[in-house]
């Protein structure tokens, strides 16, 4: 079981540590063209009056949103403190946990860090099974959210 | 939009108003564009066939918004998605008619959230579950 582990010493000492937050401004219109491309109606995404009707300061982002954060634009946090022997990456899996609603007006900071790293030898051949944790915090230091991704590097 | 659900209204086995998806090539890229995922094997073919894909695949996370979707939809406007979740066991492939569906494990009050667990997942036209999840939502209760 142990010849061969493509775990290293690099990815081990990156397990626990956190990166950099990646800053990202909420917009309405970023909100808007994503509940577009999903085929999403729902006026909490698109309408700033109906939103408020319901409470909100401005639209809110839908929960499925969450998956831009993996591709920051503005490069901080986010990106792999280590580097994996394999060139392909699928995605295995996404889990997200909400505290507050992410609205438009509001700064999101996200800090990544490396929770788990398992080796497997599946129909592919060997792979990595990456899981990584994300932190979101609003402009008052509140945890808003809290998302757990699995990524298979094979 | 539907009528707003209550707690009250969903008993253990009551299903999840199922959601249809259907995704064009042209959806893909338009999903691209919004979430900032440009890995090729979604809108490349050439580049999916030389990954070993069958062809160009659906991204996991498109799959995981549709199911916020079913959530959301279903939850209502005045219910609120604590938590929810999937892992993508099977690819989904364009032009397939999805469906997105759930069906209510549980309920019960912690403090005054009236809490429902649902199991979530979407399925292919073979009625495979491709990308089985869970959610938690708490919704507003008539009491």
């Amino acid at each position: 079981m142990t010849e061969d582990s493509v775990i290293t010493d690099e990815m081990k000492a990156a397990i626990g540590v956190e990166s950099e937050p990646s800053v990202y401004e909420i917009e309405k219109e970023p909100i808007r063209r994503w509940a577009e491309s999903i085929g999403d109606p729902n006026p909490l995404y698109r309408d700033e009056e109906y939103a408020r009707s319901k409470g909100y300061r401005s639209i809110i982002a839908p929960p499925g949103f969450m998956a831009q954060y993996a591709f920051p634009v503005k490069a901080g946090g986010g990106r792999r403190s280590f580097q994996s022997p394999f060139t392909r990456m699928l995605n295995g899996g996404n889990d997200y946990e909400f505290f507050k609603p992410i609205q438009s007006g509001d700064t999101i900071s996200a800090t990544n860090k490396l929770a788990e790293i398992r080796e497997r030898t599946g129909s592919m051949g060997k792979m990595l099974i990456i899981i990584n944790e994300t932190t979101f915090k609003n402009q008052d230091g509140e945890i808003v959210a809290k998302a757990r991704s699995t990524g298979i590097s094979y | 939009m539907a009528e707003q659900l209550y707690f009250e209204d969903v008993q253990e086995g009551t299903e999840v108003t199922p959601l249809a998806k259907n995704a064009t090539t042209q959806q893909l890229v338009r999903w691209a564009g919004a979430s900032g995922d440009f890995y090729q094997i979604h809108y490349d073919k050439d580049f999916a066939l030389g990954n070993n894909l069958p062809g160009l695949i659906i991204h996991g996370a498109l799959k995981s918004a549709w199911l916020g979707q079913l959530v959301g939809d279903w939850a209502g406007n005045e219910g609120i998605i604590k938590s929810y979740g999937c892992s993508y066991r099977g690819m989904d492939i364009p032009n397939d008619a999805l469906t997105c569906k759930g069906v209510v494990t549980k309920k019960h009050v912690e403090g005054n959230e009236h809490i429902v667990e649902c199991d979530i997942w979407l399925e292919n036209s073979k009625g495979e579950k491709t990308t089985p999840g869970t959610a938690v939502v708490v919704l507003p209760s008539k009491s």
